[in-house]
């Protein structure tokens, strides 16, 4: 019976093409919107978890600055030192903890002098934090006073200086030369994939900073819970650097809750933008309820006639919101299609911006979820038409010119 | 004449409301049909004749007095069980002749077995022997605004037949025909009568027409003013 309904449907929205085209636009602007948002939302949340996954659960993050209130973070910048270090590298759970000093400062290659973030690291802590610092091509860096170099895939692919900095050039830094041993490996961040990694002991003795440390990196040992392992060098770097509870100049974070942060910025990004899209898909609902009321005006008579020849109000009624069901649905389709387009164009972009493991999401629950909510949307918009076209009464309708 | 009575009305009045303006359509309306019946009602325009006939028909139900069907009082019944009645017991003829603009003449045939949710089979059983008997045969594809009038009064006709009802309502049904086609539709109807014992109530002007009745009412200003046989 259905099947009977839907060719009676598809007749009337067929014989007001234009009608119906005009209408289904307020509705596939606010799902393709819809679908491009989440597709792309949703791929970015499965890079992020990817990278977090790569880098391992069990890690911690010391940072200089209060990281929960703006106003301590403004005042209270003290800096890390090897002193806190030492204190991080006592707690309990902790496995290994390593210093790491940014600096920025002028590089020189082939004549050209650029600013670049020069970083600090002590080489032998780095073989345990498997998935940072990792090298594509040469070798990692040996010796804690060795003048080596290894660059970052920016620097590799010759999109940092004019020319691409290979294996066994030379760099220039405060006056002295680096042989490049080693390129890293691209992450997808165009910052991260500009620095140039040098070992920290020669980076305090020619940079002149002695003590600070822009982060400590901590493993926790197997067996610890990473947050309580947190938990405990908040407390000890809090009584060593005498700050109150809440007032820390230091941030104390788990690779978890870097993960949780960084969906939770997602997921309100997500919000407000789906939240706009909601107003278009409003309008767009809007817009067919008012042709279904058009449509059941012109039709009085048809609808009279449908009674006659024995349609209760529920049949009627079920006509009409599938009209207005498929109405929805054909805005839905025309949606999903260009959502999925823009969604795929924003992809490529991010690969022509070298921006690596971001995919845009375009699995069938995603799609057959959005044709299916735009078929909602439309029947929701048409019940008010279709409750008016049932309950009319059969005599006025058939008298109505 | 001492068939069973399958339409009674009694006392039936009928009040529109249309704004604050009351019509009193039917005042007092007292009637009896039989089965297998051919009556006429004739009255001028605002007789209420065709409230009578859509009270008849259950499209909509008195503000006094009873209609009943078979025995049935149409007021006791729900708005989906009038629905099938007139579905399935009922067919309706009108002047305009109502056909659904967008579908082709075998889908306006098909609709009131649609309503009823009978199988494809039946359906196809019982539009393609209605098509042959109206002669349609050449038409089926065809939308009502390519048919004459004659062809669509036939197609309304079909389709009042199609779930094999036991009354046919018709309201002016050679109204919108010119006279010879009317007769043709008279003779349809006449046999329609005739050999399907079927009850057919029509309200008409048409003088060629009632001349065809067991039986004509005479109604004015919503009450019944005469009777009198017809040729038979």
């Amino acid at each position: 019976m259905l099947a009977e309904y839907l060719k009676i449907v598809f007749r009337n929205l067929g014989l007001r093409r234009t009608r119906s085209i005009l209408t289904t636009i307020g509705i596939f602007i606010g799902i393709a919107a819809i679908v491009a948002l989440i597709s792309i939302t949703y791929g970015m949340r499965v890079m992020i978890e990817e990278e977090f996954e790569r880098l391992g659960k069990d890690r911690i993050i010391v940072t200089a600055g209060g990281g929960r209130y703006m106003l301590a973070s403004l005042i209270a910048a003290v800096p890390l030192t090897e002193k806190d270090l030492e204190i991080v590298r006592d707690a309990r759970g902790v496995e290994i903890a390593t210093g790491i000093l940014y600096k920025a400062t002028q590089v020189n290659y082939k004549g050209e002098a650029k600013f670049a973030q020069v970083v600090g690291v002590v080489p032998q802590d780095l073989d345990v934090f498997k998935g940072a610092f990792e090298i594509t091509k040469g070798r990692k860096l040996e010796r804690d006073n060795e003048y080596a170099a290894i660059v970052g895939y920016e620097l590799h692919v010759g999109s940092f200086f004019s020319k691409p900095v290979k294996l066994g050039d030379e760099l220039e830094m405060f006056d002295k030369k680096f042989k490049v041993v080693g390129i890293l490996e691209r992450t997808g961040n165009k910052i991260d994939d500009s620095v140039v990694v040098v070992p920290l002991k020669v980076l305090r003795e020619l940079s002149g900073i002695e003590d600070e440390i822009t982060f400590i990196y901590v493993k926790t040992k197997s067996g610890y819970d990473p947050t309580k392992v947190a938990e405990t060098i908040e407390e000890k770097l809090r009584k060593a650097r005498n700050e109150k509870h809440g007032e820390e100049s230091f941030y104390v974070q788990t690779s978890e809750q870097l993960l949780q942060r960084a969906n939770l910025i997602l997921a309100l990004v997500e919000l407000v933008l789906v939240g706009i899209a909601s107003i278009s898909l409003l309008v767009g609902g809007i817009g067919i309820m008012n042709t279904m009321y058009t449509n059941v005006l012109e039709r009085t008579r048809e609808i009279g006639i449908m009674k006659a020849v024995g349609a209760r109000s529920s049949d009627v009624m079920l006509v009409f919101l599938l009209e207005s069901g498929i109405l929805g649905l054909l805005g839905g389709i025309v949606g999903v299609l260009l959502g999925t387009g823009v969604a795929i164009g924003i992809e490529r972009l991010a690969i022509a911006q070298r921006i690596t493991g971001f995919r845009a999401y375009l699995g069938l629950d995603l799609l057959l979820g959005a044709l299916l909510f735009s078929f909602f949307v439309g029947v929701i918009s048409g019940t008010l038409p279709a409750r008016h076209a049932a309950k009319l009464n059969p005599v006025e309708a058939l008298r109505y010119e | 004449m001492s068939r069973e009575v399958i339409i009674e009305m009694q006392h039936v009045a009928k009040i529109y409301k249309s704004g604050e303006v009351e019509v009193h359509a039917l005042r007092d309306v007292t009637l009896r049909v039989r089965r297998g019946e051919f009556l006429v009602i004739m009255g001028k325009s605002g007789s209420g004749k065709s409230t009578c006939l859509y009270l008849m028909g259950c499209l909509d139900v008195p503000t006094k007095g009873k209609v009943m069907i078979d025995g049935r009082d149409t007021r006791d019944m729900s708005e989906a069980e009038l629905a099938r009645l007139r579905g399935s017991r009922i067919g309706f003829v009108f002047q305009q002749f109502n056909l659904i603009p967008t579908l082709n003449v075998w889908e306006n045939i098909e609709l009131p077995l649609i309503f009823q949710g009978k199988s494809a089979s039946e359906r196809r059983k019982k539009v393609s022997r209605l098509i042959k008997e109206m002669e349609l045969e050449h038409r089926v594809l065809h939308t009502p605004n390519q048919l004459s009038g004659g062809e669509q009064q036939r197609v309304a006709i079909a389709r009042a037949l199609v779930s094999d009802p036991e009354i046919i309502l018709a309201d002016e049904p050679t109204g919108n025909l010119d006279s010879k086609t009317g007769s043709q539709i008279i003779k349809l109807l006449k046999r329609i009568n005739r050999e399907r014992n079927t009850t057919i109530v029509v309200v008409t002007h048409d003088r060629e027409l009632a001349s065809q009745a067991d039986r004509i009412i005479l109604l004015k200003d919503g009450k019944v003013v005469g009777e009198r046989r017809g040729r038979s």
